[in-house]
């Protein structure tokens, strides 16, 4: 009898502990989705209110209108959905190259792309910069789009992982058949390889939609902003409207909790994938 | 992810002389496809990171700014920048936020994970809820954190209220500007978490059983079992988690506008690095101050590699 009571108390316990850390975690995000509903003489109540009376819809109107909206969701659609497709596109080939294809200086190159992942961005920030300066892309986004077609370090090494677990069988299968080397990855190797594909595209996306310096280095012009750039405009020198600033924080992080919630089995391969194998 | 590399090579060697004769035939002619396959990458190491890598070197030594050539001045941008008073200001910001950070959030992951690899009803919500935070974009973040850490409407300060305990003026304050940011940074470690949730699927049972059989209360078998075997994972996310660390930008930028205010107790490294590359123009003194966090990193990690023979544990060895 006693263990069993033991159990029960550990059980209770557990799920105490639980709740509390869980309402650590929820509450600031009620919060924010609350806030943003609030008519403004109900953001500045003390102490404050958790319930919006009345739900003030307008505030995703006028949030939408107080800033260009619909043009910086338009530029952060676009320079995320491009660069996700330069990742998706080239990571899979190089890494496929590196995990199946036998050609001198492969592990050599290997070796160096993983040690290009310790490099801080911040080392090659300036360089880069000036490059780009010099061709002339400063104010525009191409520096953060065209460097995704040449791959990225980490999401080669992740899928190059992925393509050294596939069998070699199927590879020389259709070597006897004559097929080419390029047939046998687009029409063989990728398909079997979508779940990583699909992780690598994912991180590429969640990346970009919600990168900061990028855009702060190399979008100069007010019409070329993204999302990030653009949530700094509700802070100005007459105060913050933190009921609109709510509510493009959740519009900006709701499409990221919508591909989460579809893709969660793939999102979390994808992170313990990457972490421990 | 040294060791990975190692393993494979072994495995490769082991396999090979067996397969190598069949195989032979088969791979010779895909050293032009495979050198083909890598040019993106190739090219896009070269261009991307070797060619900016060497050229911030000597950039270091340059007064470079866009608007003038600059003139080579070997190094004084290094002997300017330990007698810069910010720089040390930014380099004190930055290691108190890591040395805290980090441990404060192996610690905290380590129990979250523990409590969520229970077994417990509603375990799947539970899981989402701690990696919801996650998710937020760093800039929605910091202005969300802003708005709860408001001394006058906030909730954080309201909640305190209610137990009976004065809030502090959180990032308005030179002392609690730092905490606060520490605490903003917890909210968000559902991704090390993760990782060690697939750590703790990864022990063995019957070890538990085997500690069981001794009669080792949760307590022993935490210590002896579970810990240990953690190590592997504990060891990933410090090394990722330092190497972060030292790169933090975008929440106390976003925060203060750029201006690490106050009184300069959010200026972090990057902050000031940013500042004197594209505010003030002074490529060169920023360039140094890169390679200066480079070797920072480089050498925090070699430290974490060479102690990590003591402590870590890889299972079956």
């Amino acid at each position: 009898m006693q263990p069993k009571i033991k159990k029960k108390f550990q059980v209770t316990l557990a799920q105490v502990c639980l709740l509390a850390a869980s309402a650590f975690f929820i509450i600031p995000f009620v919060w924010m989705v609350s806030t943003s509903l609030k008519p403004i003489t109900q953001v500045f109540t003390y102490p404050p209110e958790w319930i919006p009376n009345p739900f003030q819809w307008r505030n995703y109107v006028d949030a939408t209108q107080y800033i260009p909206f619909y043009t910086y969701l338009k530029n952060t659609t676009a320079i995320t959905v491009f660069s996700t497709l330069g990742v998706v596109l080239s990571c899979p080939l190089v890494a496929y190259s590196f995990a199946k294809l036998e050609w001198k200086g492969r592990n050599v190159l290997f070796v160096i792309t993983i040690a290009v992942m310790m490099i801080p961005m911040q080392v090659t920030m300036i360089p880069l910069f000036l490059l780009f300066n010099k061709l002339g892309w400063v104010g525009t986004p191409l520096p953060l789009i065209v460097p995704a077609f040449f791959g990225v370090p980490f999401s080669i090494f992740l899928m190059r992982q992925f393509f050294m677990g596939l069998p070699n069988t199927l590879r020389d299968a259709a070597k006897i058949d004559g097929a080419s080397e390029f047939r046998i990855y687009w029409q063989i190797m990728l398909p079997l390889a979508k779940p990583a594909v699909l992780a690598i595209g994912l991180f590429q996306f969640m990346n970009v939609w919600t990168d900061f310096i990028g855009p702060l280095l190399y979008l100069t012009e007010d019409s070329k902003y993204t999302l990030s750039l653009g949530l700094q405009q509700f802070q100005s020198q007459k105060g913050t409207e933190w009921g609109l600033m709510m509510a493009v924080s959740t519009m900006m992080t709701m499409p990221i909790i919508i591909l989460f919630f579809f893709m969660q089995k793939t999102f979390i391969q994808g992170i313990t994938f990457s972490g421990i194998k | 992810m040294k060791q990975e590399i190692k393993n494979e090579q072994i495995n490769t060697a082991v396999h090979a002389p067996v397969v190598a004769k069949q195989r032979k035939k088969l791979t010779k002619s895909s050293s032009i496809p495979g050198w083909l396959f890598a040019s993106p990458w190739i090219i896009g190491l070269v261009l991307f990171y070797a060619f900016p890598l060497f050229s911030s070197i000597y950039y270091s030594f340059t007064t470079y700014s866009i608007l003038q050539p600059g003139e080579f001045v070997g190094l004084e941008n290094y002997y300017k920048l330990f007698n810069d008073e910010l720089f040390w200001k930014s380099i004190y910001n930055t290691v108190y936020f890591a040395v805290f950070f980090v441990p404060l959030s192996i610690i905290i992951g380590v129990a979250l994970a523990m409590m969520l690899n229970m077994k417990v009803k509603g375990m799947a919500i539970y899981r989402t809820i701690f990696f919801l935070p996650t998710l937020v974009p760093q800039v929605a973040l910091a202005v969300l954190w802003m708005w709860l850490l408001n001394p006058g409407f906030g909730l954080v300060n309201s909640l305190l209220d209610v137990v009976g305990i004065p809030g502090p003026n959180w990032l308005g304050s030179e002392l609690w500007s730092k905490p606060s940011l520490i605490l903003m940074s917890l909210w968000a470690i559902g991704q090390p978490v993760i990782i060690y949730l697939a750590g703790l699927g990864d022990i063995p049972n019957e070890l538990y059983e085997a500690a069981e059989v001794d009669g080792a209360n949760w307590f022993q078998k935490t210590i002896s079992v579970t810990l240990p075997l953690l190590t592997p994972v504990i060891f990933f996310n410090l090394v990722m988690g330092s190497i972060g660390a030292f790169q933090q930008f975008t929440l106390p930028y976003t925060m203060t506008q750029g201006q690490g205010t106050p009184a300069n107790s959010l200026t972090f490294y990057v902050m000031y690095l940013y500042d004197n590359a594209f505010k003030f123009f002074k490529m060169g003194y920023a360039s140094a101050m890169a390679w200066i966090l480079f070797v920072i990193i480089m050498a925090l990690t070699a430290v974490i590699f060479i102690t990590s023979k003591r402590w870590v544990h890889y299972q079956g060895k």
